[in-house]
């Protein structure tokens, strides 16, 4: 099978637009969560939603966008709050306290989900878990120089708008408070003590992240954000010890594995003969692990490689000043 | 509707039924006895990456079966996968927090989320293949009671029971490791090789449970009731069993609700289960519950209140209504007087008061270990030797 032109900008275009842009807007929110060691509270937000997307639908009986977003942003601040008051009320520690209440959000949106309404428009867990990025399609463009007319803008895919603005939404967060978050993640005390209202912002941090996480959730799924949120800085951070640095490079290895993960999954199977393309959400994650793994192997200074090379240039060093002291 | 409920909580409605629900049962005592040490270790959420990094496991257990000529589905073959990956899964995530800066959360993040999508890329691998029984592979990931052969439920009760043993077993290790790492390492212990242990019984429990209640919610089963039995205790030995006991009830009912109405599916209704079982503790347990520590703290604002305003009444000031009525109740305070008794209760008061002040003074550094110390009295605290030596220091 070959890829058309058509083909190309109607289906693989649009999804490939949203990845990226979902990649970049998760990895870029995710530097915070992982600076502050609050990996999980990704995880723990893209299984909360699940009855708030369910909810959302019921009270509307549309199977519209918007009730379904706002109720999963209501189950997702719930969550946190909830989360932080099993741990602080019940004295638990911060990983037993997600356990707990996401596991229960989850449980509760699967038996919502079983009830009858749902099923019948075949709204299921997967949906949640998977996202739909094949089915985000642009019908306007048809050959590439159709793309030089603005009016083909005009008709992007919703999900495709709805990134991009979230994408811009968190950039301008970053840039506006990129001060103010860069204390709090490294030093809450001091920013406590410069009155910054570090409480303030772990919560401005976990809504951003939950309206980051819901806009891709519809495109991409929850697997995709959770591995988005954390892969990418966790790979930035092994390869710089500058903040503004690591912000950039996450959100560009974010982007990289968005595109490289998606190529892999539609175009990868047909070069390599196959007659069917696999999950694009799936392999996008396993492009964003193999970027970590690459980052882990042959990180610069804080890779096993160039620590096991520093090593052996440091004993070098050490046997030739030896040699130079004992003639 | 009651009879038929009845018959299933009594393991009586069929042999089947029956046979589910008591393997579910053991499936969430082996949970809490497991967990409990996985909560006390810190690792609660170490399970969850463990859990979905079994996907990839069966995936990959299907396609070797596939390869080997095998029928499609076997059981054994795609749990003994989904171990290995589990495993495989969790020591990534120790080497990656021993050799990198990463921190655990990360680490656990990267690997659950990398590892459950490798899953769904070899899963959409497979459902492209022209072979039979892949369609029950995505039950793995939320789990189904109703598919459960008799045969599977005995083999998942017999390997429950087998982890809470082997956790039985190594109780005294497990503490050790649980509590004082350090220490247990000083000691000799091979605190590695435990941990690995501790691991390898979590990745046990996780694929007996991957069955009925999916990759997703197995990890509840070790993270909630040992949570809620949190609340009910401060003894290890104690936590351990309320925990396994949460655990089979969670397991039972939830089954038999789910066996009686079709709507609800096994997993979930397991995981909400326990879910009431930890808001009840969270709310009522008495050690450590919120309405116990509420009333503890009431109580000790009350006690403290009544103090102050006895002793101000014995040195002729006044005290609120309320407060002048509460000591009439208790027969201190008569017709804008003090009783006899009163009296005595109002000296002792400031004999109280003084001597923990002159504690204090004295001793700046020793804080007695009960909560409600400085207003409880001090005879009752503090050794009577040394609330000798206050009085003759108070004179």
């Amino acid at each position: 099978m070959t890829v058309t032109v058509q083909d190309f900008l109607q289906i693989d275009l649009p999804a490939l637009m949203a990845a990226v842009l979902a990649c970049a807007a998760c990895a870029l929110v995710g530097n915070f969560l992982v600076l502050r060691r609050q990996g999980l509270m990704g995880d723990a937000v893209s299984h909360a939603v699940l009855p708030g997307i369910v909810g959302g639908f019921l009270l509307a009986g549309t199977r519209d966008t918007l009730p379904m977003m706002a109720g999963a942003l209501v189950s997702a601040a719930l969550a946190g709050v909830l989360i932080e008051a099993v741990r602080r009320l019940g004295r638990l520690e911060s990983g037993a306290a997600m356990g707990v209440v996401f596991t229960l959000f989850f449980a509760a949106g699967v038996v919502m989900i079983e009830q009858g309404p749902a099923r019948a428009v075949d709204l299921d867990a997967d949906c949640v878990l998977y996202g739909q990025l094949e089915t985000i399609l642009w019908l306007a463009p048809t050959s590439w120089s159709s793309l030089l007319r603005p009016a083909v803008w005009l008709e992007l895919p919703r999900q495709v708008v709805t990134l991009a603005a979230v994408f811009a939404l968190a950039v301008a967060c970053v840039l506006l408070f990129r001060k103010e978050l860069t204390i709090a993640a490294f030093d809450p005390g001091l920013a406590g003590a410069l009155g910054l209202r570090p409480g303030l912002f772990h919560y401005g941090v976990l809504l951003l992240t939950a309206a980051t996480a819901i806009a891709a959730f519809e495109a991409v799924g929850s697997i995709l954000v959770v591995a988005m949120l954390i892969a990418p800085p966790a790979a930035a951070r092994l390869l710089t010890d500058r903040l503004p640095v690591q912000l950039v490079l996450s959100t560009a290895l974010g982007a990289l594995a968005g595109m490289a993960g998606y190529a892999g999954a539609a175009f990868g199977p047909f070069w390599l003969g196959a007659e069917h393309s696999l999950n694009a959400a799936g392999m996008i994650a396993v492009a964003a692990g193999g970027i970590l793994t690459l980052a882990v192997l042959l990180g610069p200074r804080h890779g096993i490689l160039g620590r096991v090379l520093g090593q052996r240039r440091l004993a070098a060093a050490v046997a030739q000043s030896g040699d130079s002291l004992g003639r | 509707m009651l009879e038929e409920a009845a018959r299933v909580l009594t393991l009586q409605a069929g042999f089947n039924t029956a046979v589910v629900v008591a393997g579910t049962a053991a499936l969430g005592m082996a949970g809490g006895t497991v967990g409990t040490f996985l909560l006390l270790r810190r690792r609660a959420l170490v399970s969850d990456a463990l859990s979905h990094a079994t996907l990839p496991g069966i995936a990959a257990a299907f396609l070797l079966g596939v390869w080997l000529g095998l029928p499609g589905r076997s059981l054994p073959l795609l749990l003994a996968g989904a171990a290995v990956s589990g495993v495989l899964g969790v020591l990534t995530i120790q080497a990656l927090v021993r050799f990198t800066r990463l921190t655990e959360d990360s680490a656990i993040g990267a690997v659950l989320a990398t590892a459950f999508g490798l899953g769904v890329v070899l899963l959409s691998y497979i459902q492209s293949l022209q072979v039979g029984g892949q369609a029950g592979l995505g039950h793995f990931i939320l789990g189904q009671t109703a598919a459960m052969a008799w045969r599977e439920a005995v083999a998942m009760g017999v390997l429950a029971l087998a982890a809470a043993g082997t956790t039985a077993l190594l109780f005294k290790e497990l503490r050790l490791v649980a509590f004082d790492p350090g220490f247990a390492h000083g000691q000799g212990w091979p605190v590695q090789r435990l941990d690995i242990a501790l691991m390898a019984l979590a990745a046990l429990v996780t694929v007996i449970g991957l069955q009925t209640v999916g990759l997703i919610l197995v990890v509840a089963l070790l993270i909630i009731p040992p949570a809620a039995a949190r609340f009910w205790t401060e003894r290890l030995g104690a936590m351990t069993v309320i925990a396994a006991v949460v655990g089979a009830l969670s397991g039972w009912l939830g089954a038999t609700l789910s066996a009686l109405f079709p709507k609800l599916p096994a997993g979930a209704v397991i995981v909400l289960v326990a879910g009431g079982f930890f808001l009840l503790s969270f709310l009522f347990a008495p050690a450590r519950g919120l309405a116990a520590a509420a009333l503890r703290a009431a109580r000790l604002r009350l006690a403290l209140a009544e103090q102050q305003a006895l002793r101000r009444l014995l040195v002729g000031g006044d005290a609120s209504p309320v407060m002048r009525r509460w000591l009439a109740v208790k027969g201190f305070h008569r017709n804008g007087a003090l009783t006899d008794r009163g009296r005595a209760a109002a000296r002792a008061a400031e004999r109280n008061r003084r001597l923990w002040e002159r504690f204090l003074i004295d001793h700046p550094a020793l804080a007695p270990a009960t909560p409600d110390w400085g207003i409880a009295p001090i005879d009752r605290v503090l050794p009577a030797d040394l609330v000798r030596v206050l009085e003759e220091r108070a004179r």
